[in-house]
């Protein structure tokens, strides 16, 4: 297994989310997060990817395996594309950005200015950074947002191309990525209910 | 490191970075100061080393809450802690660029300014060495600030009552430096004093900002 969850309780902020969330993902496998808006997608996700510390329970994966990418696109909008996804291919220490441009179709924007972008394009290449991490578990929140139906094509392949190659995913969608090895998990059965326990003064209350 | 230390200073030397913004503040301070305290020759050279200090002080505190709002709006803080880089690096990274983009150039064009503010000549070296030895200190006590602050809509003003306090012992050695430069006495002690504060912020400072870091970004 590429990444094993075990009894996962996340939180946002005190405020306790998700409990005893459970699953696996195999190599070659994507797991498509589904459930309500507020339902604690996002709060996964930064869990899995370690920004936020687990309440309890246990995520196994290799050190460094995971990348993450988020709502916000985390671009530069005074670097060019081609800056901003070198200055990533550095502090991830991989070399090439040329199968990241290739795979997003940015060659003709290489040298514009991420400022400059659309919406679309700005996303585009914020998943070309998730390519040039190198890293085989992809964490994407949201990734097909502000995306056109031949770009979501086209990352769906690359999604497909990388589990191929022996990564996994795990991806919070709403849309139909049309992957073959997509598994589907619906959170909403894991949302956290009553009060918080996180928060130590709703303990004292209640 | 060395891909996020290049790419602070472009951001910063690019159109929108906050690289003139400290310059700027620091020579409209000086050269407002003679209108304030008037244009007597013999007054202003008493008090131009500890100006010079205070003014350097200001210009930096303008330029913190840069250090990590920006990546954090934009999202890249967040990218950035889930990368391979330490959050401890990536704190001194911050704090060097920051020094980089805004003590370097404050001392470099402290000497200058000294001349508008008659700076007697025997205070220039003590001036020069202390704002070398002391502004590192600002960056890093600023960076550790920014990182207490990060993620709070409009922050400067906490940010500043934050850092000021941490910023005294620095302002008082480094313009005692200066000021007994001007006098014609040794400065030697003063100047080893901040010497000293910036090495303990350098060595101390980067771990405590990665700690709240990573307080901040849950």
């Amino acid at each position: 297994m590429a990444l094993t969850v075990t009894d996962l309780a996340c939180a946002r902020g005190p405020a306790q989310v998700l409990a005893n969330v459970s699953f696996s993902v195999a190599v070659g496998e994507a797991l498509i997060l589904r459930g309500p808006n507020g339902a604690g997608k996002t709060t996964l996700l930064r869990t899995l990817a370690g920004l936020t510390p687990p309440m309890s329970g246990s995520i196994n994966h290799v050190e460094g395996a995971i990348a993450y990418a988020a709502h916000a696109d985390g671009l530069k909008s005074q670097l060019t594309v081609f800056e901003n996804l070198m200055f990533w291919a550095q502090v991830f220490g991989t070399s090439s950005t040329a199968h990241a441009i290739e795979a997003f179709d940015l060659a003709a924007l290489a040298h514009r200015r991420a400022g400059e972008l659309s919406a679309g394009q700005k996303r585009r290449l914020s998943l070309a950074r998730i390519l040039v991490t190198g890293r085989p578990i992809w964490c994407l929140d949201e990734p097909t947002v502000s995306l056109d139906a031949e770009n979501t094509t086209r990352f769906a392949a690359t999604v497909k191309a990388h589990l191929a190659n022996g990564g996994s995913a795990v991806i919070a969608t709403h849309i139909d990525l049309g992957l073959p090895t997509a598994r589907v998990l619906d959170i909403t059965p894991f949302i956290a209910k009553g009060l918080s326990q996180a928060d130590p003064f709703a303990e004292a209350l209640s | 490191m060395i891909g996020l230390l290049k790419r602070d200073l472009a951001l910063a030397i690019r159109a929108g970075g906050g690289f003139g913004l400290s310059l700027a503040f620091f020579l409209i301070f000086t050269a407002l100061v003679p209108f304030g305290i008037g244009p007597e020759t013999g007054r202003l050279a008493d008090m131009a080393p500890g100006l010079l200090w205070l003014g350097a002080l200001l210009a930096c505190l303008l330029s913190l809450d840069r250090i990590f709002q920006l990546d954090w709006e934009d999202g890249s803080l967040d990218l950035l802690a889930t990368s391979p880089l330490p959050l401890e690096g990536l704190a001194a990274i911050k704090a060097l660029a920051h020094w980089l983009t805004t003590g370097l150039p404050l001392v470099v064009a402290a000497p200058i300014l000294g001349l508008m503010l008659n700076l007697p000549g025997p205070a220039y070296l003590p001036l020069i060495a202390s704002l070398l030895a002391g502004t590192p200190a600002l960056s890093a006590i600023g960076t550790f600030g920014a990182a207490l602050t990060v993620g709070i809509k409009r922050g400067g003003l906490l940010l500043s009552l934050l850092v000021l306090p941490l910023y005294v012992p620095t302002l008082i050695f480094g313009a005692l430096a200066a000021t007994r430069g001007a006098q014609g006495l040794d400065s030697t002690v003063p100047l080893v004093l901040t010497l000293g504060i910036t090495l303990g912020c350098l060595a101390l400072l980067p771990f405590a900002a990665a700690a709240v870091l990573r307080v901040n970004l849950r």
